[in-house]
């Protein structure tokens, strides 16, 4: 092997299928690998499970957003038209609440809706500018038709060349190293 | 790269999504050639070079409106409407498709809206944005048009909330941002295969900088999906919600003509007829000029088709029950303004409808007519123009003779009416150039998942989100 200059940021196998990344990733979990990362050009179902991952907040996050704009849009209509500037025309009432219904709706989809973005790409950790992954040589083709499994060396279990070992077992079409 | 054509049969492809041979890289590769590798074509120039100018004419019109004041237009009391608010509603209508191919067809697990979400999500964007000009120049002073907006000012006044007009203000501009958003979301992939796949510097740094550092991975893949599910979802009732909006600036007041309860849901069905005769009268070129009738199949353009029909058919049923309705609401002002509809100064305009919105699709029953892809275009071009005629009919006709004849009068359009219009089909056409060339039109991510390499392998697809 020769010299790195970087420290390892884990051991990345190749494979052609989603299928065979899906049982590798299973596998991996199996062995006793917890720091597993993989990479997919399109979205494959159960892999995120696979790998150890179980729970989004994402729809919690939606939820508040769509309340904060839901009560939001609300009061300020009513502070509007009831509290700061009330004009009484013949005695109708100033909290005429049906005519403030369209508003607070849209403002309920508008913040639900921001509020799922933003929260996406937080939650991604979106915009990264630099990503390890990035480094290995093949790692475009995660992008095009190529599936990538990466066990990370943070892995308490991970050893640089009993790792490989054991991703070697998986039959990957190339096993690579990745550097920090 | 093209795979091997050779199995394509007819009755292949009018079923397929996609045609047969392809695989993921391959998909890829089609795709990103088009932005990528392929160049700039002549006929992108020629097509450009001429929306520009009427883009121009658009800057042009709008500069003389705004030294001389919306005088330049055709719009005398009683119709102060006219050319604004018909285009305003035309353009938001068109709209509609788009989403309704992005976020409830996603949410009913149409499969075959794939490979046109992108573009119909595009061409949203761009009619929303053509709408949003009109209200805006329209206001008289559009320099304080920003006076629509609830902020905290001098004057200590606020919008009138309990007016459908601001209701517009909110319900479009919530439309634009989350039609914006939601096309944002889906594009990131994509944006990161054309970082991966450019060979120009400027080019891997621009969409670089787009995608953000997307890597692909599972976890990220998990809440791309959720967020994909839930946009739809919040897609779903909003665009219901804008033209059913747009329609309570007609039907909440009293004019005849206006003030009917049918125009909510006839809106609706009018604005998603209007948007996929604009969805096909852009894809029916583009798929030859770019050859992709492998990804834009017949069977989408008969999809298209049997959408643009049942629409059509509602609005026809719209048509029927105001006419109907005023016949048996026994109010004098309505029956009048029905009997001027058909009968009256713009009547011509009445009866070019009925034949571009309810004669003319009727030729898409035919199975024979649906396989024609000229056939087709040119229905949808039809109603591209018949969409146009009812909006024209509904602000114009129902205002020129309302409840006191004394103050009856026709509406002409002067050559900045058109100019202004004429302008904004230019804006529109010339994003659409700018899109294509620029941004892959096609969802590659989601394409690939149509794809499936070897027969044994599942269709890795979209399925029930467990969180």
């Amino acid at each position: 092997m020769p010299a790195r200059r970087h420290p390892l940021y884990g051991l990345m196998a190749e494979f052609d299928r989603p299928e065979d990344l899906l049982a590798a990733a299973k596998r991996a979990y199996q062995e006793g690998y917890r720091r597993l990362d993989a990479f997919t050009p399109l979205p494959v179902e159960g892999l995120a499970e696979a790998v150890g991952f179980h729970k989004s907040r994402l729809p919690l996050i939606v939820l508040i957003g769509g309340l904060v704009g839901c009560v939001g849009g609300f009061s300020l209509q009513y502070y509007g038209m009831a509290v700061n500037y009330p004009l009484n025309i013949a005695g109708r009432p100033l909290n005429s609440w049906p005519a403030f219904i369209p508003i607070t709706f849209e403002m309920t989809i508008l913040f639900s809706a921001l509020s799922c973005v933003f929260g996406l790409l937080a939650l991604n950790g979106l915009p990264t500018p630099y990503h390890p992954v990035f480094n290995a040589p093949r790692f475009e083709l995660a992008s095009r038709d190529r599936f990538f499994l990466v066990i990370k060396a943070r892995d308490r279990k991970f050893h640089p060349e009993k790792t490989k070992q054991f991703l070697a077992e998986l039959h990957p079409k190339d096993i690579a190293d990745v550097e920090a | 790269m093209d795979p091997v054509r050779e199995d394509k049969s007819p009755a292949v492809e009018t079923r397929t999504v996609i045609g047969p041979g392809y695989d993921y890289a391959s998909v890829t590769d089609k795709i990103a050639a088009i932005v990528l590798t392929r160049g700039t074509p002549k006929w992108w120039w020629t097509g450009f070079a001429l929306t520009f100018v009427l883009v121009m004419m658009l800057f042009y019109a709008m500069s003389y409106l705004f030294v001389r004041g919306v005088g330049i237009w055709g719009i005398r009391i009683p119709v102060a409407w006219g050319f604004a608010i018909i285009n305003f509603v035309w353009w938001i209508g068109i709209g509609h498709a788009g989403t309704l191919i992005s976020a409830i067809l996603l949410l009913l697990r149409q499969d075959w809206r794939t490979s046109i979400n992108r573009f119909a999500e595009a061409m949203t964007l761009f009619a929303v944005a053509c709408a949003g000009i009109f209200p805006l120049i329209h206001v008289g002073r559009p320099w304080l048009a920003y006076y629509l907006i609830p902020y905290p000012n001098v004057m200590k006044v606020w919008p009138q909330f309990r007016s459908p007009l601001v209701w517009d203000v909110f319900a479009v501009s919530t439309y634009a941002t989350v039609s914006l958003l939601f096309w944002f979301v889906g594009l990131i992939p994509d944006l990161a295969t054309l970082r991966d796949r450019a060979r120009n510097r400027a080019a891997q740094v621009i969409y670089g900088v787009l995608a953000m550092g997307w890597r692909g991975s599972a976890v990220h893949w998990h809440r791309h999906e959720l967020a994909s599910l839930l946009l739809a979802g919040l897609a779903t009732p909003l665009v219901l919600s804008v033209h059913t909006v747009v329609s309570f600036d007609f039907a909440v007041s009293v004019v005849p003509g206006w003030h009917s309860t049918v125009f909510p849901p006839y809106f609706v069905a009018g604005a998603i007829y209007a948007g996929f005769a604009m969805v096909l009268t852009l894809s029916i070129p583009i798929r030859k000029l770019y050859g992709l009738e492998d990804f834009i199949t017949m069977r989408h353009i008969d999809n298209m088709a049997k959408v643009m029909l049942a629409t059509g058919l509602i609005v026809g049923y719209g048509y029927m029950m105001e006419t109907f309705m005023a016949w048996y609401a026994g109010s004098r002002y309505e029956r009048y303004m029905m009997l001027d509809r058909m009968t009256g100064g713009y009547a011509f305009i009445y009866y070019a409808l009925i034949l571009c919105n309810i004669i003319a699709p009727q030729f898409l029953w035919s199975k024979r007519v649906r396989s024609k892809v000229g056939a087709v275009f040119a229905v949808a071009m039809f109603v591209n123009v018949g969409m146009w005629l009812e909006r024209f009919i509904i602000v114009v006709q129902s205002l020129h003779r309302d409840f006191l004849p004394s103050s009856w009068g026709m509406y002409y359009p002067t050559r900045w009416d058109w100019a202004t219009y004429v302008g904004t089909i230019g804006l529109f056409l010339a994003l659409i150039f700018l899109f294509i060339r620029f941004l892959p039109m096609i969802s590659i991510f989601e394409m690939r998942t149509l794809v499936s390499p070897s027969a044994a392998s599942p269709r890795v697809r979209l399925k029930e989100m467990r969180t």
